[in-house]
């Protein structure tokens, strides 16, 4: 599944122009936790979250995310969209809620990720 | 002072044999974490990250180290009223420390529990005090030694191989 498949799946707006839209995703995580989310070291992930400030893009620094999908409707405020597409971290926001959004991805064939 | 140590399973001798060594390091790197400064926080583990990669550590290490030394900075903003993080570069593994000017902590060993965390409602907002960052640090490092106490400073440091 591609992150383009996963916009029109959750009819999510993409953050900002120019996001590598055609990159492979194997798995994904779903959490509002750091720490949590940091679990995740082992391969390539979309990260599904309520979290927006700053420090959601510094873990991609950390570990290896395909892209990250803000859930409910939320929005980064622009420098932290700006950090994302410096890092040429793809980032999406849905209005959907974060239940909803794992389980239409998980019906769709978008596997855990390992941990 | 109360002290912890773990020292994962068949790395006793090495990491024995490294500190009685006293090598010199070969990359010293170190950075100021102030407290509960969550724009700068995380900085210095992603610079760590960019050098270690420039040196050629295989990706899965590079991963590991960034991870532990990413919560014990976030630890150090969150919970200390600021410090230090020291990393040297060996031949053979990275030796990250971390100083802090206190408040300590109180148990270390319910510190290390999954889900236990003293976090304020500040750093839960951001996402933090999910009670995982030491338990996170000792699961990605080979070895880990804290020493603290209440009202005094901690020192937590940890080390991971290269191969």
């Amino acid at each position: 599944m591609t992150l383009r498949d996963i916009a029109n799946l959750l009819e999510g707006e993409v953050l900002y122009p120019d996001a590598d839209l055609d990159r492979e995703v194997p798995c994904a995580f779903a959490s509002d936790m750091i720490s949590d989310i940091l679990m995740c070291t082992k391969e390539p992930t979309l990260l599904l979250t309520g979290l927006t400030n700053n420090q959601v893009i510094r873990l991609s620094d950390m570990i290896d995310l395909s892209g990250i999908v803000f859930v409910r409707g939320k929005k980064p405020l622009q420098d932290v969209i700006d950090m994302a597409s410096e890092r040429g971290l793809p980032i999406i926001s849905t209005k959907f809620t974060l239940y909803r959004c794992s389980g239409l991805l998980y019906n769709a064939g978008l596997r855990s990720c390992k941990i | 002072m109360a002290e912890y140590w773990y020292i994962a399973e068949g790395f006793e001798e090495r990491i024995d044999g490294f500190r009685s060594k006293k090598s010199e390091a070969e990359v010293d790197l170190e950075f100021e974490i102030p407290e509960k400064d969550f724009n700068t926080a995380g900085k210095g583990s992603s610079e760590l990250k960019n050098l270690l990669k420039r040196l050629g550590v295989n990706s899965e290490i590079l991963r590991r180290i960034a991870v532990a030394s990413y919560e014990a900075e976030i630890n150090v903003a969150a919970h200390s009223k600021g410090g230090i993080m020291h990393s040297a570069v060996y031949d053979e593994l990275i030796h990250i420390r971390f100083q802090d000017e206190g408040p300590g902590i109180e148990d270390i060993d319910q510190a290390m529990v999954p889900g236990y965390s003293t976090a304020d409602d500040l750093v839960r907002e951001l996402g933090f005090g999910a009670g995982l960052g030491l338990p996170n640090i000792k699961k990605n490092s080979d070895a880990m030694h804290i020493v603290s106490a209440k009202g005094n400073p901690t020192v937590l440091e940890f080390f991971i191989y290269f191969s």
